[in-house]
């Protein structure tokens, strides 16, 4: 089985389970073709997901690998729950818990909030996005994306566009991107990069056609709107014509560079619709290879019987 | 077994399979992964040679479908399924190299159904050594050995191994 027992984060993370993940998300894949795409494989497995911030995409990603792999599962809302009258966060894990369950898939928008719940509880925890901190899952989906389109992850060239500073999307892509020996630009406003960037091993452009020129995909993230208007971002024309993916951009650099995006998008702000929807783009790939690389997460950690002592 | 013997019990199993589906109307042939695969592969080559027909051919790997797969370990080993057709209305010939406990089997029959309704599957095997925990009985055999617990009977093939060969192995003790 993999080595750890968790999903919280790819900071550390071994390749070779990272490899065992990608592989394995492929074998669902097909399982997705399928007239019937269901397996038994989590039969009477129980599965919390405990949401406590919004998500639609992730959330229902997930829901759907479960299903998938025919796991019972139960949704969990912060904004329906008892959190609301007071309850703490280690209460209601320890409630869940209490009534039998195997795995909690959690996001929260405290970093460390699913690395502080393996405290309190004993299932398998998988990390759905902490705050600005990491979301593996999302990680492990651009990766076998990659992957499935070049056919390769050790060399690769990747820029990553966008707020990294404050994205748990980048942080992932990046630990994840770099263990299985790839190459990353970060690209966006100095104000918006990571302090450590010489630490994570990675490299930084200010300038986006240097990056398009370099790299053999681009991951562009969202701007969030939130940001605006808190002196980071200026505003959205000033960013999209700084940094912005359009299709004028992409047109003068006359090479083939696959774009990916973890959504949801800001058409016409961080990418022009007509990027999004052209033939570089790769980004509803990376919605169908979400349900398969979770699914691969779930079976692998859910899967084998519980090592003594872990 | 030795090399001939394994060609002439394929060569065996393709007339009954003929016979038994007048002229393989509607067949198609699924090998399990690991040797049902090449073992198919023979008999699909082996029997347009014989009648001229060209049957559909499909793996299956049944690793997502075990009933072991909590009690163990290990990360599988996986293969992967290929069958790009409906098995709607097909008569499926499922292939395997070694019929025991019937568990593979069962798993089998169960990812079937994923593809399509089959109006009828049956079970071709190389060997039958016994031994089974399930209601499952095949239909093509290329040679019963009666084994005892413990005993292990190891296959080999061209595609996957050295050579074809099929050997009985008694625990020392």
């Amino acid at each position: 089985m993999l080595k750890n027992k968790h999903l919280l984060g790819l900071e550390g993370y071994p390749r070779e389970d990272i490899q065992t993940i990608i592989e394995t998300a492929f074998n669902f894949r097909e399982v997705l073709d399928r007239p019937i795409k269901k397996v038994p494989s989590l039969q009477g497995v129980t599965i919390v997901n405990l949401f406590f911030e919004n998500s639609t995409r992730t959330k229902i990603s997930f829901e759907l690998a479960q299903k998938r792999l025919s796991a019972d599962t139960v949704n969990f809302s912060a904004s329906s729950s008892s959190l609301k009258k007071g309850e703490s966060f280690k209460d209601t894990a320890q409630n869940i818990e209490a009534m039998k369950i195997d795995a909690v898939v959690m996001r929260h928008p405290t970093p460390g909030a699913p690395k502080h719940l393996t405290n309190f509880i004993d299932s398998v925890i998988i990390n759905a996005g902490d705050g600005t901190h990491e979301h593996p899952t999302q990680a492990i989906l651009d990766m076998m994306s990659l992957h499935e389109k070049f056919g390769k992850l050790k060399g690769l060239k990747v820029g990553i566009i966008g707020d990294i500073k404050h994205s748990r999307v980048a942080l992932s892509n990046i630990y994840g991107l770099k263990i299985m020996g790839a190459e990353v630009t970060l690209c966006g406003p100095p104000n918006l990069m990571p302090k450590n960037i010489e630490e994570l091993g990675v490299n930084y452009s200010k300038d986006v056609d240097q990056v398009i020129e370099w790299a053999d995909a681009l991951n562009v993230l969202r701007i969030q709107r939130e940001r605006m208007g808190r002196g980071l971002v200026p505003s959205t024309r000033e960013y999209r014509s700084f940094f912005g993916i359009t299709s004028e951009r992409l047109k003068r650099h006359m090479k083939e560079i696959v774009i990916m995006h973890p959504g949801p998008m800001n058409r016409g702000v961080e990418i022009d619709g007509e990027v999004a929807d052209g033939d570089q783009a790769i980004i509803l790939d990376q919605v169908l290879n979400g349900v398969a690389s979770r699914m691969a997460i779930l079976y692998l950690l859910c899967g084998g019987k519980k090592v003594e002592g872990e | 077994m030795n090399e001939e013997s394994v060609s002439r019990t394929i060569n065996r199993l393709c007339h009954e399979i003929i016979e038994n589906n007048s002229n393989c109307k509607d067949v198609v042939l699924i090998g399990i992964h690991n040797r049902g695969v090449p073992i198919s592969q023979r008999i699909q080559n082996k029997i347009k040679e014989l009648i001229g027909i060209d049957l559909q051919r499909g793996s299956l790997d049944i690793t997502f479908h075990r009933d072991d797969y909590r009690e163990r370990l290990v990360v599988p080993e996986l293969m992967g399924t290929d069958i790009n057709f409906s098995l709607d209305g097909k008569i499926v010939v499922l292939v395997d190299d070694v019929l025991y406990s019937g568990r593979t089997v069962r798993a089998a029959l169960d990812e079937l159904n994923s593809f399509g309704r089959a109006s009828k599957v049956q079970l071709a095997v190389l060997v039958d050594r016994g031994h089974r925990e399930l209601p499952i009985k095949p239909d093509y055999v290329g040679k019963n050995v009666p084994t005892h617990e413990g005993e292990h009977v190891d296959v080999t093939l061209r595609e996957t191994d050295e050579n074809d060969s099929v050997f009985l192995i008694r625990n020392r003790d």
